[in-house]
């Protein structure tokens, strides 16, 4: 039997790294295959060079068992393959319709026939159950929704090979358990796919087979069924990895963070943060559960200064924050891991040194008399570089050029190292892989046992339940109980995120 | 003077002087929709306008009589399609800064015109004057409307109404056609663009090239309809008004055409205040300035950058990051 992909001794090499060293690839027709490895190995690139947007050094490709050349995202499509990529490739100022036929537009007369792109929209989402708003702009929809229309994009092209480039990474959990019975669905139709994850229950829950990759090179291809997590774990990073536990004694200190009668207004004019009273002690961590659009977003934007607070007050170190700008409320003490790294947390085209330095660069010792002192960042970059194996070939290397667990690595090691009186984290471990995240988890632990507030907002429940002294449950805009993660389980906050309160009342 | 009879006065002459720039900025409006900022639509203003001059006189002499400025327009479509291929091979090809190109195009437009006239007319800073221009008339019928026909119809030329119907037109093209997605597919996000089997430079030469195209129209129409000569100053500002009624009509062909009306409003005034009771006492100075004064005024005020293509001036090159 011949395989649906099958990439034979790839070689692909960036300015200073080798990305894809000898990389082989088989993909059987009709499965779900893991490409499983550390951030940086060079999955991300694989997947480029196979749906044409990277032109390999060296090697085969071979498709359906025919020998084939792909020269451009034209040719990958014309073979039958589809990617979904990890950034996501949408236009925001267009509808949802528009995005999906773009490039293959339905027309009448010549003329574009949006009734016509929209009818095929509504057939498609229906057919696979994406469920998709076609009159939308991209701009105006969740993550979510923007998945699925990169998932619709491929299929509207009668893709038969799928790439999913860590598409699991921005969704909620049940946005994750809606696409594995997608992802399914799509595999009993005949397709195949390929799925870029750094989570272990997906592999389990949803692939065949799987293949590791780790700095460039083919660590092993196996059978899901003939390995475990654990065993698969350590052949990604290629040792043991140690679970980071909240062991530290609960020793809350004076309040650094305080927010009284806060009221915020969304993009959308609606009132999305109604009321809300919070406050976060040094010394602890603050995890904030809740499915998202509940207002977490608003929330954290509203105490960075990037929203306007409508009513309330914010308190940080006792001084008022409200409605201040940005950088004196992070001179009273705060640093801010942002949801989203690539619109709030770095400048894509500056160097790792100058985004290393971002909320410092005008202060001693990197800057005199209104000069930059270019030694002295570099000297910085590369100590974070070291300590947080952020993997690059130098700190002079734009953002933009990272791998995706690599950028969000660089805000990491920029806001913890500052080591403020408040750290928010937002999805702190967003796209990271396993080891990364012990280490980031073992980083804001130690915050902790510094005295330092750390107030932690994330859709693993896991992650909220693993490291935080208390939990703050968000619905509505509002925090409807707070509660000790050794007295809770997922169940308990599952409900409680849904709205209802202890004791099955609904609120 | 009545109301009416200002009316009359500055409307026809609004028209007359808004055409070159709404077929100008609707030139930009195709660039900079698919990516490519356009800081050289003066030159080629003045490329257009050139061989305008040139080719009208040619078709006169042949004996072509009042079809010389109509075929010279279309002459001059074609040279301002070449010569805005140069901004796009430096620009699209070699990536270079656009607004570096840009600017290199207007200084360029500018000397080669000049050279060329001195060359062609013994040394003379100046071409002579056409004797066909498209002339103004009163459109027959419409212009015995009471009220409106005096104010719209009379002392007009087609070139006008004809700006005003392309302006629709590419509105149509831009918004409902599969040419217009994909040319603001690439203005917007060129890598997504790609990844979706669209050719962003030739999408971005055929902007580009339409700028030329469009910016020659202007060009020559604003010869053949206003100064009937050319020489160094006879476009002066015209395309860089055009580029911020571009900006101003927030990069959309009505919103163009709009803003190019406001600004044609503008010289209309400083035009025939001379004419117009109250305005003629002022200083002339301030009459001749008023049209970029009020440029600067409503650019400043009114219009927020982030309403340009969002990849509108940055280069595009494959499998970056
Ligand atoms: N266009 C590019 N220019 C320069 N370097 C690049 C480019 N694309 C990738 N790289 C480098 O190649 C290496 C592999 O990157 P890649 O994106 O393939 O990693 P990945 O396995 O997808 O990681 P992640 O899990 O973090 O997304 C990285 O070191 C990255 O910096
Ligand atoms: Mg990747």
């Amino acid at each position: 039997m011949s395989y649906a992909i099958e990439m034979r001794h790839i070689r692909k090499e960036f300015p200073g790294i080798v990305a894809n060293d000898n990389i082989t690839l088989q993909v059987e027709e009709g499965e779900i295959h893991a490409l499983f490895g550390e951030n940086g190995a060079g999955k991300s690139t694989l997947m480029n060079i196979l749906f044409g947007l990277y032109q390999p050094d060296q090697g085969e490709l071979y498709v359906h068992g025919k020998k084939a050349v792909i020269n451009d995202p034209n040719d990958a499509t014309r073979l039958g393959i589809g990617m979904v990529h990890q950034h996501f490739m949408l236009i925001d100022k267009f509808t949802v319709a528009e995005n999906i036929i773009l490039g293959r537009e339905p027309k009448k007369h010549g003329l574009l026939d949006m009734a016509k792109a929209v009818k095929i929209v509504k057939e498609l989402s229906e057919k696979y159950g994406l469920d998709v708003d076609p009159y939308q702009k991209v701009e105006d929809i969740t993550v979510g929704m923007q998945q699925r229309v990169e998932i619709l994009k491929t299929l509207y092209r009668g893709s038969d090979i799928l790439i999913f480039d860590e598409p699991t990474a921005v969704l909620t959990p049940i946005e994750i358990k809606e696409l594995i019975v997608i992802m399914k669905r799509l595999v009993s139709e005949g397709k195949s796919i390929i799925l870029i994850t750094h989570k272990l229950k997906e592999i389990f829950e949803a692939c065949d087979r799987c293949t590791v990759i780790r700095r460039g090179k083919n660590i092993d291809t196996m059978s899901i069924s003939e390995t475990n997590p654990s065993d698969l774990a350590s052949m990604m990073v290629g040792r043991k990895i140690h679970v980071q536990v909240n062991d530290a004694p609960y020793d809350p200190k004076e309040k650094v963070l305080e927010i009284e009668h806060l009221n915020v207004l969304d993009s959308r004019k609606v009132n999305v943060i109604k009321d809300l009273h919070l406050s976060v002690h040094g010394g602890e961590i603050l995890g904030i559960a809740g499915v998202d659009g509940n207002g977490q977003t608003e929330l954290i934007e509203a105490i960075a200064g990037l929203r306007k607070v409508k009513e309330g007050t914010i308190k940080l170190n006792g001084q008022d924050i409200t409605n201040q700008k940005t950088r004196k409320i992070v001179e009273a003490g705060l640093g801010y891991i942002p949801e989203d790294r690539q619109k709030h947390g770095l400048v894509l085209d500056f160097t790792i040194g100058e985004n290393m330095v971002l909320q410092t660069y005008y202060k001693k010792p990197y800057a005199e008399s209104g000069v930059l002192k270019n030694k002295v960042i570099t000297k910085k970059a590369e100590q974070l570089i070291q300590e947080f194996d952020i993997r690059t070939p130098s700190e002079k290397t734009l953002a933009r050029s990272l791998s995706g667990g690599n950028q969000q690595k660089v805000i990491v090691a920029r806001e913890v190292d500052r080591s403020p009186q408040l750290l928010i984290a937002a999805q702190p471990t967003r796209g990271l892989d396993i080891g990364a995240i012990e280490f980031i988890h073992g980083k804001l632990l130690d915050e902790k046992k510094k005295g330092k507030a750390v107030l932690l907002v994330s859709f693993e429940l896991d992650e909220i339940l693993h490291l935080s002294d208390r939990i703050a449950v968000i619905y509505e805009g509002n925090i409807i109980d707070i509660v000790n993660p050794k007295e809770t389980d997922e169940n308990e906050l599952g409900l409680l995120m849904a709205g209802r309160k202890k004791g099955g009342a609904e609120s | 003077m009545s109301l009416f009879e200002v009316l009359t006065i500055i409307i026809p002459s609004t028209l007359l002087t808004a055409a070159p720039l709404i077929f100008t900025s609707l030139g930009g409006v195709f660039s900079e929709r698919s990516g490519v900022v356009n800081i050289g639509l003066e030159g080629l203003m003045a490329v257009g306008a050139f061989t305008a001059a040139i080719s009208t006189l040619g078709l006169e002499r042949a004996g072509l009589g009042d079809a010389s400025p109509w075929i010279a327009i279309l002459i001059a479509a074609v040279a301002g399609g070449i010569f805005s291929l140069i901004h796009a091979v430096v620009s699209i090809s070699f990536r270079a800064d656009q607004t570096v190109s840009g600017v290199a195009l207007n200084f360029l437009a500018a000397g080669l015109t000049i050279f060329l006239v001195k060359m062609i007319f013994d040394g003379k800073g100046q071409t002579p004057y056409i004797s066909h221009n498209i002339d103004k008339i009163s459109i027959p019928g419409l212009s015995k409307i009471p009220f409106i026909g005096p104010i719209f119809f009379q002392q007009v030329t087609y070139t006008s109404y004809l700006a005003i119907l392309v302006s629709v037109f590419v509105w149509f093209i831009i918004f409902k056609t599969p040419f217009g997605l994909r040319l603001r597919s690439v203005g917007e996000h060129p890598a997504a663009a790609d990844t979706l089997g669209i050719n962003v430079s030739r999408m971005r030469y055929i902007g580009v090239a339409l700028s030329g195209v469009f910016g020659g129209i202007g060009g020559a129409v604003y010869l053949v309809t206003i100064t009937s000569n050319y020489s160094v100053t006879t476009i002066a500002g015209q395309g860089f008004l055009a580029l911020a009624a571009l900006v101003f009509g927030k990069w959309h062909p009505i919103g163009a055409m709009g803003a190019s009306l406001f600004f044609g409003f503008a010289q209309a005034l400083s035009i025939t205040s001379q004419q117009i009771p109250y305005l003629d006492r002022l200083p002339s100075v301030i009459m001749l300035t008023a049209p970029y004064v009020l440029t600067l005024i409503v650019l400043t005020g009114f219009v927020g950058r982030a309403e340009a293509p969002k990849a509108d001036g940055v280069p595009y090159i494959k499998g970056q990051r």
